[in-house]
């Protein structure tokens, strides 16, 4: 097992390197002369030209310049938002919250749904809800889920006014920033009535963030369920008399998770990437929103560390479901 | 055996299918692979003759008869079909010309994608031991940022437009041929004929293309068809951040950004270029099943 973790640490360390160059060369390839594309504005005194080199280290050799880029990292120092002067890093950790609570709610409604048709429609294959169910996941896998999200706030929001149109929690409420998930903070406050305000808030921009999940896991669990009840093990506890239900929900569905668990792992990019595009719909106060705006800003200290700290972020979170998936399948821990 | 009874004159073709009529009839097996054809054959032939298919030219202002609903509803009128937009243009025409512009995108990216995508491929597959590593660690680096991520990230550095918008995406759907080239290629390498090949002295080019790569080219096929839908919607979503092909040009991302602020008021110019994008893509997708059915039998249970 140590050394099945030691190859997997192996093989991350270039990763990040190679995410490192990317993101370094994020700034060196934009065309034209870069204090003036940074400053927004053309023909910069030359005087200012020259500092302002000197000061992001332009003017150095690349390779001294990638030194001092990974320096820089090393130290845990990355940079300042040309926006606001405030470090990217303490941005990014007072949004990101944000986003974990959308993405983790996103995927709460993705599991406990796609898991739960995946296996009814593994049960009833050939049925009417068995088609529907490959039907809408199929068209859930094709969803512009921006179109999507602009939809479902024209239906509830506009039309029925059932949820709040973007945000996290209405202004009326002040709730200082405990954990950062709006949730647990609320329930916190004397304000009655603000838990289920941020739960409102968070309902519609998870269902359209869970929406391709969603579909993914629904179809891999039919397929997987469908592999799983075909083996002996499951004739075998049915001829020995436990009950339909047993056999369905410990027998077959432990076992058929196992390369859903994968699923769920690999979503987290889907996840991240969508909530670039949920944010922007829903104006709710997230990493992705931060990003898509600082590129319209060209903050370009933003954009070039916040995307080295999402990288990061999937790295790692694929990183560990490797390693647990290692942990319950002897087969891919010998494998070399 | 029965076979020898019957004459010998009998029309060959009638025994063996040709691979077209067998390639087919698997195709059509999957009904609906056919539907997702038939709309995109729509779609293309709208996308070709777009100036004779569409009543208006998509830029053209009707001053007039702004935010007009489509001609079902209440107050619409015959000759804007599917209404009009904020500024008076012609719905239906714009959606025809975008139908082009995203079909264009997804054309190229795809060809832009898939030559260097197969070419990388058979050279990590030919090389093994220090060039194909090489080449598979940079692909896993880019397979580790999220696609639309990775698109925003260059079109952040290219700068926004429609010829930025096919680089990045074609970039971004890269990896997933050079591996799927590789493994293929791999597969292959130890069959008999390869090494009778190499027996019989072919060149090294002759070895990758002629030899290996059109036993490879199923599921790069399905992956290609895959690859256009998934391009379709990334041009759409990067149009949506505004970072794809500027407005006034009429791309459907583009087209539902800047609906976002009527949203209240008229719902046929959020709705209708979004439902266009999702039954696009549904279609390609839906097609795509059906190659992979008649092309890679081995990948039908597969998701």
């Amino acid at each position: 097992m140590l050394s099945f973790i030691a190859r997997r640490v192996g093989l991350l360390i270039p990763t990040f390197f190679g995410i490192t160059l990317l993101t370094f060369a994020l700034i060196r390839l934009i065309p034209g002369d870069p204090v003036e594309v940074m400053m927004g504005e053309r023909r910069v005194d030359p005087e200012m030209h020259a500092q302002a080199m000197e000061r992001l280290g332009l003017n150095k050799p690349l390779y001294v310049q990638y030194g001092n880029y990974i320096a820089q990292l090393a130290h845990g120092d990355l940079g300042q938002s040309l926006r606001t002067r405030e470090s990217v890093w303490s941005e990014f950790t007072s949004l990101f919250p944000a986003t974990l609570e959308l993405s983790i709610a996103a995927l709460i409604f993705a599991g406990v749904l796609g898991l739960l048709a995946g296996v009814i429609a593994a049960l009833k294959r050939g049925s009417l809800f068995d088609h529907g169910v490959m039907g809408i996941s199929l068209a859930g896998y094709s969803m512009p889920i921006f179109w999507w999200g602009l939809i479902l706030i024209m239906f509830f929001s506009v039309t029925l006014g059932w949820t709040p149109v973007s945000g996290r929690i209405d202004l009326l409420y002040d709730i200082p920033p405990k954990t950062g998930f709006m949730l647990i903070d609320t329930l916190f406050t004397e304000d009655e009535g603000a838990w289920m305000d941020a739960l409102r808030h968070l309902i519609l921009p998870a269902i359209v963030l869970g929406t391709i999940p969603l579909a993914v896991i629904a179809r891999m669990t039919r397929s997987s369920m469908l592999e799983v009840l075909r083996e002996d093990y499951i004739r075998t506890a049915r001829a020995k008399g436990l009950s339909p239900r047993r056999v369905v929900f410990v027998h077959g569905l432990r076992n058929a998770l196992i390369p859903v668990l994968t699923v769920f792992g690999l979503q987290v990019g889907t996840l991240l990437a969508g909530a670039v595009l949920t944010e922007t719909i829903f104006s709710w106060p997230g990493v992705g929103k931060w990003l898509i705006e600082a590129i319209g800003a060209r903050d370009y200290p933003v954009v070039q560390n916040g995307i080295l700290l999402i990288a990061c972020l999937i790295i790692l979170v694929n990183f560990v479901v490797d390693i647990l998936y290692g942990l319950a399948n002897p087969r891919i821990r010998h494998q070399r | 055996m029965t076979t020898q009874a019957q004459p010998v004159a009998a029309d060959q073709s009638l025994l063996y299918p040709s691979p077209l009529k067998e390639f087919w009839k698997a195709f059509a097996r999957n009904k609906g692979a056919v539907a997702g054809l038939m709309f995109m054959i729509v779609v293309v032939f709208c996308a070709l003759f777009a100036p004779w298919v569409a009543p208006f030219d998509p830029s053209e202002q009707f001053r007039d008869a702004l935010l007009t609903p489509p001609s079902w509803a209440e107050g619409g009128q015959l000759q804007y079909l599917l209404g009009t937009d904020e500024l008076g243009r012609d719905l239906l025409s714009r959606l025809i010309h975008g139908a082009r512009l995203s079909l264009l995108i997804g054309l190229s990216s795809v060809v832009m994608s898939l030559i260097p995508g197969i070419f990388m491929g058979l050279i990590a597959g030919f090389f093994p031991r220090i060039l194909g590593p090489s080449i598979m660690r940079l692909m896993d680096i880019m397979l580790a940022l999220p696609s639309l991520l990775l698109a925003v990230a260059i079109v952040a550095i290219l700068g926004a437009g429609l010829i930025n918008t096919v680089i990045a995406i074609a970039v971004v759907s890269l990896p997933s041929y050079v591996r799927l080239t590789r493994a293929a290629v791999m597969g292959e390498l130890n069959r008999d004929y390869v090494t009778a090949a190499k027996l019989a002295g072919a060149s090294l080019p002759r070895l990758m293309f002629v030899t290996v790569l059109p036993n490879c080219l199923a599921p790069l096929i399905v992956q290609a068809t895959l690859s256009f839908s998934s391009a379709i919607l990334d041009a759409a979503a990067l149009g949506f951040l505004g970072l794809g092909v500027q407005p006034p040009t009429p791309e459907w991302g583009t087209m539902l950004a800047s609906a976002r602020d009527y949203i209240e008021r008229a719902w046929w110019v959020v709705s209708l270029p979004g439902l266009t994008i999702l039954l696009s893509v549904l279609a390609i997708n839906l097609m795509g099943d059906g190659l992979r059915d008649a092309l890679d039998p081995k990948l039908k249970n597969a998701i």
